[in-house]
Order: structure tokens, then sequence, then C-alpha cells
């Protein structure tokens, strides 16, 4: 296992291939010679042992009926009983669904429409239009959720909302999506693609940027039009970042996006069955009012599992096709 | 002048029918990309302009661009209450102390990780990035950090998890891999131990991934609010910024607290454009500052997009 990860983490760093032939010494003897560099990294490293490593034995809670007088370690022992709890309630599997449609949803039209905006922009000649609009559509990404929640409830609601406040000026009746929980994966798609749009698009201008010019000048000289360009010549190149770029996002596609799901729907029970995910609950277990640590860490336990084979398959086709991304 | 006009659509027909393309190509992006980038801005315009409507209008009309009746009403009562210079001198505070500590941890990490001649750059490598992988989950973290670490109702419960991430120094070794080599070599032939090689030689060429990075911490600290919601009770009164915000608006004891001791009675508060006001306050700096650092953000996007 320690040389596969060794080999696994070298093949990443490509460019550090080639290895000096250097004299074989002992692990306490590289310690010493290299105790500066080892220093440099303890910091680090006590960081990730204290906040990722320690938590980590703590996932037994998942196996117990947790007592807080008897701590994790003291709980009486349950086996697989909230995992069985959650399967045949349900709740695991529309969790499951919830997080991973909205994933789905989120990966294909925010990348869609980040290549559409980037080609966009990349027409734009006006250099002063390109900065003021892309300086714009940056705007969302650095705001914080809890201010998304408030813009979004703004628009929204049914008092005081913009929405409303137009229907009214129309003459039309009003609308409740507070109350309607089949509107919201529409709308929390939308919300997400207006936050990470001008983000995401970034990397695609970028890569559109480094296609060389010398293709497209003489696809102009060949009398190739815009949208032959475009179909032609940006779309083949980007395909490799399309690719590696789809393949990264599938391996997270059990992790939810919780600030943005929590600071929209909030404690509103009504809207659950169509936007509790995976984090949302796992977080009212936690810290709201349906506390419950083992139900918590057992749902978490199982995201953490799927999503840990779900990174170790992609990274194993990223490796087939273009080992350069690989991972490790 | 006609003549070399004549000439050119002479040359190549084809051009003509490339120019009617491009056209239609950039006048279609012009047009969307403009709908787009004021999609994205509205939002914050209507709360700006609600923000300075008098509360009798804003409950009679709604959210509103331009207020119908303008008043500072709302700003007054937020800046009176004082609970949020408060929340911006810890948010200061915090994100100074924990930028600071974190850039520095990350910078030597990312230095050291790259170093093709330290033999244990694989495994600690590895290491850091495997808790990017799997990871307890929220449960597990929240009892060691309330019951083994104490550090409920600790703003040190904020700090810390914020301070890096392995994605962070990742960026950091893939930007210290473009600065040759050869430096850290003519460092150690003149006789320089590492930590010096890296304060006197290497330092000084990562500016713009300082910058990046820190900027990204920064970023992470002025936005932070669920580090909060998790550790910090009602027993602490100062809260970050934008969870100072999040309770404002969702909590109507911490509305109170915010124009605190300026009425007695909650019906009193203009609480819609409080709220709003508040909104802009705790984001006002934000807005104002990121058109002069997102080129710093956009550098960090593409080093990192990939090999993210």
């Amino acid at each position: 296992m320690a040389d596969k990860t060794t080999n696994g983490v070298t093949t990443a760093d490509i460019a550090v291939a080639v290895k000096p032939a250097k004299k074989r010494m002992g692990f306490f003897a590289k310690l010493i010679k290299y105790r500066t560099l080892t220093l440099m990294c303890l910091p680090a490293m006590l960081f990730f042992l204290f906040f990722s490593y320690i938590p980590m034995p703590g996932v037994w809670v998942a196996f117990v009926s947790y007592n807080y007088r008897k701590g994790i370690f003291g709980s009486k022992f349950v086996g697989l009983d909230n995992f069985m709890f959650l399967a045949q309630s349900g709740k695991l599997w529309s969790l499951t669904r919830n997080t991973i449609l909205y994933n789905v949803a989120f990966i294909l039209l925010g990348n869609l429409l980040a290549i559409f905006i980037a080609i966009l922009l990349n027409e734009m000649r006006s250099k002063w239009f390109k900065k003021i609009s892309q300086t714009m559509m940056f705007l969302p990404y650095f705001i914080s959720q809890v201010l998304v929640g408030i813009l979004v409830f703004n628009l929204l609601n049914y008092d005081t909302g913009f929405v409303n406040t137009i229907l009214t000026r129309l003459g039309l009746e009003r609308w409740q999506p507070y109350a309607d929980p089949y509107v919201w994966p529409v709308l929390i798609v939308l919300i997400h693609l207006w936050q990470q749009t001008g983000y995401n698009s970034v990397v695609y201008f970028a890569a559109i940027m480094g296609i060389d010019g010398e293709i497209i000048e003489a696809a102009r000289v060949d009398g190739a039009n815009a949208f032959q360009k475009i179909r032609y010549i940006i779309l083949p190149s980007l395909k490799p970042t399309i690719v590696i770029l789809l393949l990264f996002a599938l391996g997270g596609i059990v992790k939810g996006n919780f600030g943005l799901f929590y600071n929209i729907i909030g404690n509103n029970s009504m809207l659950y069955g169509t936007t509790d995910i995976i984090e949302t609950f796992v977080y009212r277990a936690v810290r709201g009012t349906d506390f419950n640590f083992s139900t918590a860490s057992a749902v978490g336990l199982y995201q953490s599992l799927v999503g840990f084979a779900l990174v170790m398959l992609v990274n194993y086709i990223v490796k087939k096709i273009e080992p350069d991304y690989s991972l490790f | 002048m006609a003549k070399t006009k004549d000439l050119d659509m002479m040359s190549s027909s084809a051009k003509v029918k490339l120019g009617a393309s491009d056209m239609i190509v950039r006048g279609f992006g012009y047009f969307i990309t403009t709908f787009y980038a004021l999609a994205c801005i509205f939002p914050f315009l209507i709360i700006l302009g609600s923000s300075f409507s008098s509360e009798k209008s804003f409950n009679a009309n709604g959210v509103q661009l331009i207020p119908k009746e303008f008043s500072t009403q709302a700003y007054e009562m937020v800046i009176k209450g004082g609970l949020i210079w408060k929340s911006y001198i810890l948010t200061i505070l915090l994100t100074l102390i924990g930028t600071g500590i974190g850039l520095s941890i990350i910078a030597m990490t990312g230095y050291a990780l790259q170093r093709k001649d330290f033999p244990f750059r694989n495994p600690i490598s590895f290491y850091i990035y495997f808790t990017s992988l799997f990871s307890a989950g929220l449960a597990p973290y929240y009892l060691l950090m309330t019951q083994t670490y104490k550090l409920k109702d600790s703003y040190l419960a904020v700090l810390l998890p914020l301070l890096m991430s392995p994605w962070l120094i990742i960026l950091m070794k893939n930007f210290v891999k473009s600065i040759p080599h050869e430096i850290t070599e003519s460092g150690k032939i003149d006789g320089a131990g590492d930590m010096k090689i890296f304060t006197a030689l290497i330092l000084p060429m990562l500016k713009p991934a300082l910058a990046t990075i820190g900027l990204f911490l920064a970023l992470g600290y002025w936005n932070e609010w669920y580090q909060t919601s998790l550790f910090l009770s009602s027993r602490v009164d100062v809260k970050p910024l934008q969870y100072m915000l999040y309770e404002t608006v969702n909590m109507t004891d911490a509305l109170k607290n915010t124009v605190a001791g300026q009425y007695v009675v909650i019906t009193d508060i203009p609480s819609n454009t409080v709220k709003m006001a508040t909104a802009m306050l705790a984001t006002g700096p934000i807005v104002l500052l990121y058109p002069f650092v997102q080129k710093y953000f956009i550098s960090g996007i593409t080093v990192g997009a990939v090999k993210g």
C-alpha cells in the first residue's frame, strides 16, 4: 500500500520523474539531514492531524446508540442498526437522490453555461466591455452564502419580494414559492448558476486564450465563419478541459453545497422533500431540532465512503485517458 | 479610397460572409453578456435601493430599485446600535490573524513539498491530500471540537479550522514549481540553510502566489458563518460579521441587539430596512474591494483549476 501511494504521487509530479541516484539512507539519517524541510511541513501536518485525522476514529459513533454521558466509545454498540434505520425509512434514498440530482444539474448546466459565456466573451472585441462584464459576473462568487439567502428571499418572498411587487403591479396574482416545494429544484439550480458561472467561465476562458492563434488565423484565411470557428476549432480544443473537469466533478457528486441549501431553505420543513440534501440533514441532526449524533454520523460515513470510492474510480479513468491530469 | 475598397471586395468574396457571421455572433454576444452581467448585479441593486427606503414605504410597496421615500434611518440605527462595529473589528482581526498564520504555513509547506531532493515529500503530500478524499464527517468533528478540544464558544473554533486546506497547499506547490530549481541550488552553494533560502530567495519571488492564496484565505474568513453557527452559541455576544447578519435577518432577538437600546418594543424597529442596511454594511467592503483583486483570483483559478 505504502509503495503504491509513493508511486502514485510520483506520477502526479511528472516533472520530477528523474530521480537522482543516491546512496540509501536510513529514515533517521534522512530526518536529521532534512530536518529543516521536515520542520517546515510540521505545522501543516499537525493541523491535518488535529482537524482531519483525530476525528476519524469518531466515525465509530455511527455504530453505537450515542449517549452523551457515556461518550462515543462507551455507548452501546448496535452494529449496523443506524444504517438499517436510515435505509428502511427511505431517508437514505431520498437524501442520496436529492444530493446527486442537484449535483448533476449543477455540473451539466454549470459547465454548459460557463463554456457558452467564455466563448461569447472571447468574441467580444472591446476590452473595456469584456473587463466590466467579467467583473460584474464575478461579483456573486465573492459574497457569503448568508447574503445569497437574503438576496433570494427579497426576490421571491410573498409580502415584499421583487417578483411579487411586479406581479401585483401587473394586476396578476401573487406567487408563493416558499410554500411550494416543486419550484425549488429549478430555483436552486438557477441560483447556483448565478453564483458560480462567473468563476467557472474563467477556466474555460483561459483555455480558449491558450488556443494557438495561428490555427484560428488559418481558418479565417480559409474562409471559416464565426460559427464554424467555434464549432470546429474552439469546442474541440476545449474537449480535454471539459472531460477532465466533468470527471472530477463526478468524483464530488455525493457532496452537497451546504451553505447554499441551508441559507435558502433554512428550517422550512415544507420544502424538505425536494430540497433536503445529505449535508442539511446531517447538520440538523447535529445542531438543530432533530438532534441525533448516531444517525448523523451514519449518513456522513456513508457519504464519505461513497465519495471516496467515486474519486478513486474517477482517478482511475482519468489516468487511463490523460495520465498527466490524474490526481495520484 | 473607393478603389481600395473594391480591391478588398475582389480579393476574397468570403470576407463579406465572414464579416456577417462575425457580426451576428458579436451582436448576440454583446446582448447576452450584457443581460447576464446585469442579472448578476441586479439582486444587489434592489437590496441597496431598499436599504435607503423608509420602512413604511417598504412595507407598502415591497422591494424597490429606487426608493420611493428616501430615508437613512435604517443605517443610522444599525450604526448607532454599535454591535456591527464590534463584529467588524472581530472579523478584521480574525481575517488578518488567520490569513497571516495560514499563509505562512501554506507557503513553507508548499515550498518544502516541491523540493525535489526532499525525501519525505511524497508521503507528506499524500498525508495532506488524503484528508480531501476521506473525512470523518460533521458529527465526529463536532463532538471532538466541543468535548475533547473544548472549543465551544471560543473564537479559536472559527480561526483554526479555516487556516488551510489541501487545495490551497497544492495550489501553492504548483506556484512554487514555476520557480527554477537553480535558485535553491545557488543558495545552497552560497551555504545558506533551507529556511534562509526560503525566506531570502524564494519568498520574494512568490509575491503573486502569496497574494492569490492570501486572498482566498481572507475571503474565507470574511465570509465565514459556518464554523460560527456550529460552535459559537448565544452566550457569545460578538460574532463574525456574516453570522451577525444571519442572526439579524433570521432571529428577532438578534435584530433587537443590532439596534441595541434605541427602541424597547420590537414593533417600533424598522426591521425590514434594518435587515437590508445590515446586509449592505456587511457586504460593502467586499463589493468595493473585489474589482481590484479579482485578477489574483483568476490566476488562482487558472493555476489550480484542473489539478485541484
